[in-house]
């Protein structure tokens, strides 16, 4: 009962709260203000983001209250639409049917059972050693041999990426953490907000200030400019909330770093995968921000490596 | 109107793939229309169904073949949720005049639909078509235009379904699938069956390209 209320928790939401009032303001101001038909499409672009951060937050806020349980679900929830989104994009075939049935009828829920019961090497191996054999495995069954390589591997990354990738973030919520059974939710949300800010941040910082692309041929609208200062402000964010993790603020602000790194390599990652397919979002189920993937491709690269590396620095934490 | 499991059985349809409406030849005005679509596959029917507004899918009935859905849960699917129009499919190795009862019948029973006021949901390719193209147009859809003057046939591409739920399989596969509805097509004064049917498929066709 004490984690639902713990006061950092309330603190941080009621922050978050605050935030999104204020955009919501600026928003409203700048829908009235700005008439330029060029401008006038980014003005809407972002109110129909802002709308959308109201109800991802309203939806973490509340698993994050009604618990461990609560979270896992949310996020094996966004596998299976993440995943959904990927395979949609990859050019399957007809006798792939089977194959794809396994994944997200059996594989993905099976993996989120595993971490729901707290049964940590399962977790961490199912993925990566038995689906990935099942997988060409059940292919090879199927008894299609065009292009068997390709289609087996874009399946196993879309696993990888959208299941087990993903899963990392409820994990946390497995780690045993100095601070009790509350710590945990809040390492989670630290992650959340350190990365998401971090994207909001890069976004706003490149829209006004940037001009060199990082990755022209992948993504241009990811700037030098963009990801330094955005980069900058959100780790500054996660070291000022660095009571939120069992890091000191000093080791919490090299994490957040390392997140934010993570995370815009993640999201241009992504977008070469995009890029290849020659689309520009993976799907259009969140208004403004495209589908679910283009909103947690940054979460998607770095959850796996602050959950690995939190194990290594907490020994015994699993 | 409608029954109070509809908006279960539409969160699970979008859940499983997506059912995103795209209105790009005309928008969704509560008007009456026929709408005509490529099939692929068994959720065709629900995923067009689920991509209408509600306002407007409270009066849209899918046509469907009675041989399929009329036993069992597809008997209470058909009956209770999508309130379907069921007729007669063409039986292999009928005779000739058989053949041209059960048209006609199937006619009759859409013409009557249509009299209500509700607007239909229609396949005139007749049955689920593997491949990748659009089979022809079956001729139902001529006689009923030429029954309702001035009614709007509006196209509709169903994409990705073939891949969801393909022909022979039983588990479908979350893949994002879209409806795209597109400019209606009216009769012309006086148009003859061949060129009508072939203008209508190809206005199908035309949005699955787009």
């Amino acid at each position: 009962m004490s984690t639902r209320f713990d006061p950092e928790l309330v603190a941080v939401f009621g922050g978050l709260l605050a935030l999104l009032v204020v955009a919501t303001a600026v928003g409203a101001v700048l829908r009235r203000r700005v008439t330029a038909a060029g401008a006038r499409a980014t003005v809407e672009n972002a109110w129909q983001r802002i709308v959308a951060w109201w109800g991802m937050c309203a939806v973490f806020a509340a698993a994050t209250a009604i618990g461990p349980l609560a979270s896992t679900a949310l996020f094996a929830l966004l596998s299976f639409l993440a995943l959904r989104e990927f395979v949609t994009l990859t050019p399957t075939r007809f006798a792939d049917h089977a194959t794809l049935v396994w994944c997200f009828f059996v594989i993905l829920p099976l993996h989120y059972v595993f971490l729901a019961v707290r049964w940590y090497g399962m977790f961490a191996i199912f993925i990566p050693v038995y689906a990935f054999l099942f997988v060409p495995i059940r292919a090879a069954l199927a008894g299609d041999v065009e292009h068997f390589l390709e289609r087996t591997a874009k399946i196993q990354w879309g696993l990888m990426v959208a299941v087990y990738c993903v899963s990392h973030a409820p994990a946390l919520l497995l780690l045993d953490l100095p601070g009790g059974a509350g710590a945990t939710p809040k390492l989670l949300l630290w992650l959340v907000v350190v990365v998401q800010l971090s994207d909001v941040f890069q976004y706003l910082a490149g829209k006004t200030l940037g001009r060199r692309p990082v990755a022209p041929t992948v993504s241009p609208g990811k700037t030098w400019e963009g990801l330094i200062v955005g980069g900058l402000a959100a780790t500054g964010v996660g070291g000022g909330l660095g009571f939120l993790t069992p890091y000191s603020p000093v080791a919490a602000t090299g994490m957040a770093l390392l997140l934010v790194f993570l995370g815009f390599a993640g999201g241009l990652t992504m977008s070469a995968i995009k890029r290849d397919a020659g689309v520009k979002d993976w799907g259009s189920s969140l208004a403004g921000h495209g589908g679910v993937l283009d909103r947690i491709d940054s979460l998607c690269f770095s959850a796996p490596i602050l959950f690995h590396l939190t194990r290594w620095f907490l020994p015994g934490s699993v | 109107m409608n029954h109070p499991l509809t908006p279960v059985l539409i969160a699970a349809v979008k859940l499983l793939c997506g059912a995103h409406a795209r209105w790009v030849g005309c928008a969704p005005e509560a008007r009456q229309r026929i709408y005509v679509a490529n099939h692929g596959s068994h959720l065709d029917t629900v995923v067009l169904w689920a991509a209408l507004p509600p306002a407007l899918r409270a009066r849209t009935r899918p046509v469907a073949a009675a041989d399929y859905w009329s036993r069992g849960f597809r008997r209470w699917l058909a009956d209770r949720i999508f309130r379907a129009v069921l007729i007669p499919r063409g039986v292999p190795n009928a005779s000739a005049e058989e053949r041209e009862a059960g048209a006609r019948a199937a006619v009759e029973t859409t013409a009557a639909a249509l009299a209500d006021g509700s607007s239909l949901i229609l396949f005139p390719e007749g049955t689920r078509h593997p491949g990748a193209g659009v089979a022809p147009f079956k001729p139902g859809i001529w006689h009923l235009a030429r029954m309702r003057p001035g009614l709007e046939l509006v196209p509709v591409w169903l994409d990705n379904l073939k891949r969801v739920l393909p022909k022979g399989e039983f588990a479908p596969v979350p893949f994002l699938a879209s409806a795209t509805f597109g400019a209606p097509v009216v009769l012309a004064e006086g148009e003859e069956k061949g060129p009508f049917l072939d203008r209508l498929r190809n206005a199908v066709v035309e949005l699955g390209r787009r």
